[in-house]
């Protein structure tokens, strides 16, 4: 256990540490939230789907938590190369509860970026249809961070530099923020991209934020979380196999 | 304590270790001296389980590595060649992460950390930042938390690379300090002739691969008939210069530079 927490803990101070980054990172999220949220809402109004900000705020919120939570887990890419990763990989503690400190640390600190851009979405405008509301988007937000984090996990302990990195970011973060109905409404898709869009996890986990906050639910709640719940345990499986593989 | 038998690594078509063999006693020094790519490293990563070897058998205190990680990673320490410390945390974190991985109890640590970071003079930037170190003071670093538990075989992969004299001085004196009391075994690498002939007991030299000659440094120097270790060395691995193929490591580190503030 004292592995998992120390492990957990160095993820953390690393976040906190660098304020720079926290800033940086949520550069993006506002970019969209303003530029899409403001400039597309006119649009979205006339088409008679009420405030574009309130339908947008709850899929920014799940990008955040997708790219942070992915971003930790290819750290390791550092780890590797700036030689950390050596040093646990040695230690007598099992591979199994590196990874899961290393996932968990990734999780915790996308979580807590997930918290700031709802700070921002409130500011911005953003209100939920119920304060009661916010434990359940809570609920939606740690799936969301768990499932990314053990992919990012996965991705970092199969690829070894950064091509591979450029691949994942253009091949897979990308798409699964694009096809996930964060930026627009699942009714009603070309039948191609309603079936894509059931293929990308964070579909769930973008449903289940929207359903929690504004009561737009396009999925049931139990659906979406037992999927995001299933998906979680795959990739953590996934990650952990791929992590005790690591040569160095 | 450690035996090797006809132990083979390969890379692709590139075989970096050759059917290599030794043994080393318990509470014995030693060295393994070899060309940049010789494949010592490659040796020590099979060692401390960061490496599956190709073919071959690896017994460290009756255990095999490949098998029962878990064991033999508890009966060793090592101090790498390449830098393996968190950048971002301080030195006191970084010895407290290595004492906690290693299941040193919380007061043992404390102590111990206190004593080793005195004795490799870092007491007073305990809360520095690894990253504002110079290159000697994190070797220096490097090894005062390798020695945080009290191993039964250490592992030193060239660890005087960088250090000053007295650092040298202070670092071998302490090796061998550890050795004498606690009887631990000690596996080292270097390029330092002189180091290798002062400490250790036994010698090793590696090259392409193989190994050409074991023995006392005595032993080595009469086999050649040279007068130093440095010539018995040069008389057996030739004196042409080794080239070692960028890594895709080394590409990387300098796409982080770019990257890092």
């Amino acid at each position: 256990m004292g592995a998992i927490y120390i492990l957990w803990l160095r993820e953390l101070k690393r976040y906190v540490r660098s304020k720079v980054q926290i800033v940086v990172s949520l550069g993006q999220p506002c970019l969209y939230l303003l530029a899409l949220g403001f400039g597309l809402g006119p649009v979205f109004q006339r088409a008679g789907q009420g405030s574009y900000l309130q339908f947008m705020a709850p899929g920014v919120i799940g990008m955040t938590v997708l790219f942070s939570s992915v971003f930790s887990g290819i750290a390791m890419l550092w780890d590797r190369q700036f030689g950390f990763l050596k040093e646990t990989l040695v230690a007598p503690v099992s591979r199994m509860q590196i990874m899961i400190g290393r996932t968990l640390g990734g999780a915790t600190v996308a979580v807590l970026q997930g918290i700031l851009i709802l700070v921002i979405c409130l500011i911005a405008g953003f209100r939920p249809h119920n304060w009661l509301a916010i434990p359940a988007a809570f609920l939606f937000v740690i799936l969301i961070a768990v499932v990314f984090a053990a992919l990012g996990t996965a991705i970092g302990s199969a690829i070894k530099d950064m091509q591979g990195f450029q691949l994942v970011m253009n091949f897979l973060v990308l798409p699964l923020f694009f096809l996930s109905g964060a930026l627009y409404p699942l009714a009603n898709l070309p039948v191609v991209l309603s079936f894509i869009t059931r293929l990308d996890p964070l579909t769930y986990g973008v449903d289940g934020l929207r359903g929690a906050l504004i009561n737009h639910w396009h999925f049931s709640p139990a659906l979406n979380a037992s999927v995001l719940g299933l998906i979680a345990l795959a990739f953590l499986s996934l990650g952990a196999y791929l992590f005790s593989k690591i040569e160095v | 304590m450690i035996r090797v038998q006809n132990l083979v690594k390969t890379f692709g078509d590139f075989t970096a270790v050759k059917d290599i063999s030794f043994d080393v006693a318990q509470g014995e020094i030693f060295a393994f001296l070899g060309p940049n790519g010789a494949g010592k490293t490659t040796t020590i990563k099979m060692l401390t389980t960061l490496l599956r070897p190709t073919s071959g058998k690896i017994e460290l205190d009756g255990l095999d590595p490949t098998v029962q990680q878990k064991e033999a990673r508890q009966r060793f320490g090592i101090v790498f060649q390449d830098p393996s410390l968190d950048q971002e945390q301080t030195a006191w974190e970084n010895m407290d992460l290595h004492g906690v991985l290693y299941h040193v109890p919380r007061k043992v640590r404390a102590e111990r950390t206190e004593r080793l970071l005195k004795l490799f003079e870092l007491w007073d930037r305990k809360d520095s930042y690894v990253k504002t170190f110079s290159g000697g003071m994190k070797r220096r670093l490097e090894i005062a938390r390798g020695l945080l538990h009290t191993p039964r075989i250490l592992f030193l992969d060239e660890p005087t690379l960088g250090l000053d004299p007295q650092s040298r001085n202070l670092l071998w004196n302490h090796v061998k300090h550890m050795n004498e009391t606690e009887n631990t075994t000690v596996f080292l690498t270097t390029h330092y002739m002189d180091e290798a002939d002062k400490v250790a007991h036994r010698i090793a030299i590696m090259d392409h691969g193989k190994i050409v000659a074991q023995g006392t440094s005595l032993e080595l120097k009469e086999q050649t008939e040279s007068d130093s270790l440095e010539a018995a060395f040069l008389a057996l691995t030739g004196s042409s210069l080794r080239d070692e193929g960028a890594s895709s490591a080394d590409q990387l580190r300098q796409v982080a530079r770019m990257w890092r503030r």
